[in-house]
């Protein structure tokens, strides 16, 4: 049973840690207080995507009912509020990021497009036969495929970070790899698959020293680095100057927002000297058939009419997030991610892939004698919520010799409740293949 | 009954725990890999067809999980010895059984047992897993190396 403050109901015992709710948020998140089948709802896959607090339907409802209309085209009233609204959302993302300017916000569609327009804008114009790219061996396929359509194009070859067993990247072997043909870094700030938090700052220092010629480092010098910051941006406080990052890409659905958004953060200069990665309306200066000019960034980067109401509520879910603040949401996240390992601990024959010892809400995991698809459809008929599959990380599946994981990924609404849920169905259907 | 344990009845249990005809078949006629891309899955189906026509061994080895292992293990033991043309017809009646287009108990039909797995109908995202096997015994009998769920 749920308890209604969100404590453990094994707390205090001697193996597993009491839980000490930092936040107390379901209640702000409709779907989380449905019934399914009777039962409430232990959502755990806030990984593949978060569920959205009701400030943000509103705000999405709202607009269509009471202000929709285009942006940055017409002269009318209900066009300029619109304009403001869609813009006032690209200030609040460079706030949330501490970006130097907006103009280093470019709307896409999602991480996936982020790290395309990177490809093939920066990666088209820059490389060359015999150019290394650097990625980690736990990426995302997304953050694999794009280098590698990139690198049929250009010549560019790929170059990968091992882990070791515990999903850490080896930080030697990355040195190793550096060199004056090194042009692109790209790794994730968490791994999806397994919840390692990488090191990005020193990837990036690292990156930016090598002796090449990107421009990215001091002195004209250095390559330059993306983060795939999708599985970071709602889970812990992120700086992109901090971290001197050159690209963060992420993806609005997975931080509260709605699908069909996401952004791509980019130091100005980079931006300037890339080509536009569509073509269309919207991203021009002027147009004849014989010579196109087009604008300065963010706008040279995007083409068409653009997500105008998942934009906008793209921004309410970043007002959410500053309201119920990043450093409290990974507080709560971490102490249930402590809770959570110790609880699946007393799982007869769990295995936990993934063991780093920096870690965001991710725990992905085998059953010993039981398929992780299956685990999924029988944990579902206790209204249990998880992912379960490769992950769009198939080279990660391969490092740890599995074919697929089950994977359980906690949210800030999350509480004791729905771990105590998961570790109850994992012992029940243990015992059903035994 | 529960939905799940509708769908992961004993038989099933215990045909994913001790499949039938799990092994290789040293210089099969016909092999073919099928694989099913949205979970990565892949189970290999070994055939010998003798001189009238008919399955005379039929096994599998592969990666899966209880749905699709369970349904290879009882394919492979149901179909062994019978005619390619009726195996052909067996898996038209299977496929559109899990898939819902086809109640088994609306006509006479070919499934005997494997009735069980009509169940699979109610789980979108498991129908694949159910034909992962048989869509690699089509492609053996169509001489095919490679067969996949998304065809």
């Amino acid at each position: 049973m749920p308890n209604p403050s969100g404590t453990s109901a094994a707390g205090g015992t001697a193996s597993i840690p009491a839980f000490k709710p930092v936040l107390d948020i379901k209640k702000d998140f409709p779907v989380l207080n449905r019934q399914f089948g009777g039962m409430p709802l232990h959502y755990l896959d806030s990984a593949a995507t978060t569920q959205k607090p009701l400030a943000v339907i509103e705000a999405m409802n709202t607009f269509y009912m009471e202000s929709y209309g285009t942006v940055r085209r017409g002269v009318y009233r209900l066009s300029e509020k619109a304009t403001e609204a869609y813009e006032g959302t690209r200030k609040k993302i460079a706030a949330l990021i501490n970006a130097a300017s907006e103009r280093e916000i470019i709307y896409t569609s999602g991480t996936t497009q982020s790290i395309n327009l990177v490809a093939y804008s920066y990666g088209r114009k820059f490389l060359k036969a015999g150019d290394e790219i650097i990625l980690s061996q736990i990426e995302h396929h997304a953050n694999i495929v794009p280098w590698q359509l990139i690198g049929e194009m250009t010549g560019a070859v790929i170059k990968v970070i091992p882990v070791d067993d515990t999903g850490t990247l080896i930080l030697e072997e990355y040195k190793k790899l550096l060199s004056e043909r090194t042009r692109i870094v790209a790794v994730n700030h968490i791994s999806n698959a397994l919840g390692t938090i990488n090191p990005v700052k020193e990837i990036i220092r690292l990156a930016h020293a090598v002796p090449g010629g990107t421009g990215a480092g001091p002195g004209g010098r250095g390559a330059v680095v993306l983060v795939d910051g999708a599985q970071s941006i709602a889970h812990m406080a992120v700086d992109v100057r901090d971290l001197d990052a050159d690209f963060y890409a992420f993806s609005g659905h997975k931080m509260f927002g709605p699908t069909g958004v996401g952004i791509l953060y980019g130091k100005l200069a980079l931006l300037e000297s890339m080509p536009p990665y569509q073509g269309g309306g919207d991203m021009i200066m002027k147009v004849t058939f014989e010579k196109t000019t087009y604008q300065s960034p963010p706008h040279r980067f995007e083409a068409g009419t653009p997500p105008i109401v998942e934009v906008l509520g793209l921004g309410a879910a970043v007002d959410y997030l500053k309201k119920t603040g990043l450093d409290r949401i990974a507080a709560h996240e971490h102490a249930l991610l402590e809770y959570g390992t110790a609880v699946l601990k007393e799982v007869p024959g769990l295995r936990l892939i993934g063991t780093a010892a920096e870690k965001g809400s991710i725990l992905s995991f085998t059953l010993e004698g039981v398929h992780p698809h299956d685990i999924g459809t029988l944990l579902d008929e206790d209204g249990i919520a998880i992912r379960a599959g490769h992950h769009c990380a198939q080279p990660t599946m391969d490092r740890f010799g599995v074919p697929a994981t089950a994977r359980a990924s906690i949210g800030p609404y999350n509480d004791a409740s729905d771990l105590d849920a998961l570790a109850k169905g994992l012992k029940r259907i243990g015992e059903m293949f035994r | 009954m529960s939905r799940s344990n509708e769908l992961y009845q004993q038989v099933i249990l215990d045909h994913n725990k001790n499949p039938r005809n799990y092994r290789v078949i040293p210089e099969a006629e016909l092999v073919c890999e099928g694989h099913n891309p949205l979970c990565g899955d892949h189970i290999t189906i070994y055939v010998n067809v003798d001189a009238t026509g008919a399955i005379s061994d039929l096994s599998f080895q592969g990666n899966g999980c209880a749905i699709s292992k369970a349904s290879a293990s009882m394919m492979t033991a149901y179909l062994k010895g019978k005619p390619i043309e009726e195996a052909k017809l067996i898996f038209s009646e299977f496929h559109d059984m899990v898939r819902g287009e086809f109640d088994p108990k609306s006509r006479e039909n070919h499934l005997g047992k494997l009735i069980l797995f009509e169940g699979v109908k109610e789980y979108s995202s498991r129908i694949k897993c159910a034909s992962l096997a048989w869509h690699a015994l089509m492609g053996a009998l169509e001489k095919k190396q490679s067969a996949t769920t998304e065809a």
